[in-house]
């Protein structure tokens, strides 16, 4: 009996630097599995479709998972800059250990063939341009999507 | 163990180690072997469900100094 391929859906709506990997990561090793994916990317996801991935932020502001060097109160995260050093430290620290960076995810998704979707109405909405998103993606609707998750082994929301 | 490439892994964190140890056997005729050198100790089990799901064996893994060595062969 021959095996069909497993199928992945996920849906992205986090536009954030820490909630930006979870989808990229998890499609890339599920395509280098053999898996069928697509990545529906919605609201504050379609950031990740974008041409320029260097303005993904990440806030300490309301973030009390977040670990911190030394503690912060929430009065010091709320204040100018601390947003950008947070940002830094992160991209700093990912560097170091040797994780891919969001632009190598996303163009191994490509190179595996992961089917990235970006949401139509969430681009009426915010009244983005098409032109501000990298080329081969698709352009889609939730009952697209659905028919694809419905089929699929493993549907993720994130 | 004899292989037919090699690929330097180290240094490299999850998912790195096995998207490029897939690259890497794309490129290699069915029975070839290829050694990759991870330091990224998450790998010895991704190395393992690699082969399982791929169905191209583990033939070992080992561990030298800090670095772990895995043998693969493209089914």
């Amino acid at each position: 009996m021959e095996n069909q391929p497993k199928k992945m859906a996920i849906i992205a709506s986090k536009g954030t630097l820490d909630m930006a990997y979870p989808p990229l990561i998890l499609a890339t090793t599920a395509a280098a599995l053999g898996y069928e994916v697509q990545i529906f990317f919605t609201f504050y996801g379609l950031q990740l479709l974008r041409r320029d991935l260097s303005h993904i932020k990440i806030s300490p502001l309301a973030n009390p998972a977040m670990p911190m060097p030394v503690p912060m109160p929430v009065m010091v995260s709320m204040l100018p800059g601390m947003e950008s050093m947070a940002t830094m430290m992160m991209k700093q620290k990912i560097k170091k250990h040797g994780v891919a960076s969001l632009d190598e995810l996303r163009s191994l998704c490509l190179e595996a063939d992961v089917k990235l979707i970006a949401c139509q109405m969430t681009i009426d909405l915010f009244e983005f341009d098409k032109s501000e998103f990298i080329d081969g993606i698709d352009y889609g609707g939730a009952a697209t999507f659905l028919e694809f998750a419905g089929q699929a082994d493993i549907t993720l929301f994130i | 163990m004899n292989f037919d490439k090699e690929l330097d892994a180290r240094g490299l964190s999850c998912p790195l180690p096995i998207l490029k140890t897939k690259k890497a056997l794309n490129d290699l005729a069915s029975g070839q072997v290829l050694k990759v050198v991870a330091t990224d100790p998450g790998s010895v089990k991704d190395m393992q469900a690699f082969a399982n799901q791929t169905g191209n064996p583990l033939l070992s893994t080992a561990e030298e100094n800090k670095d772990f060595v895995f043998f693969l062969k493209k089914k």
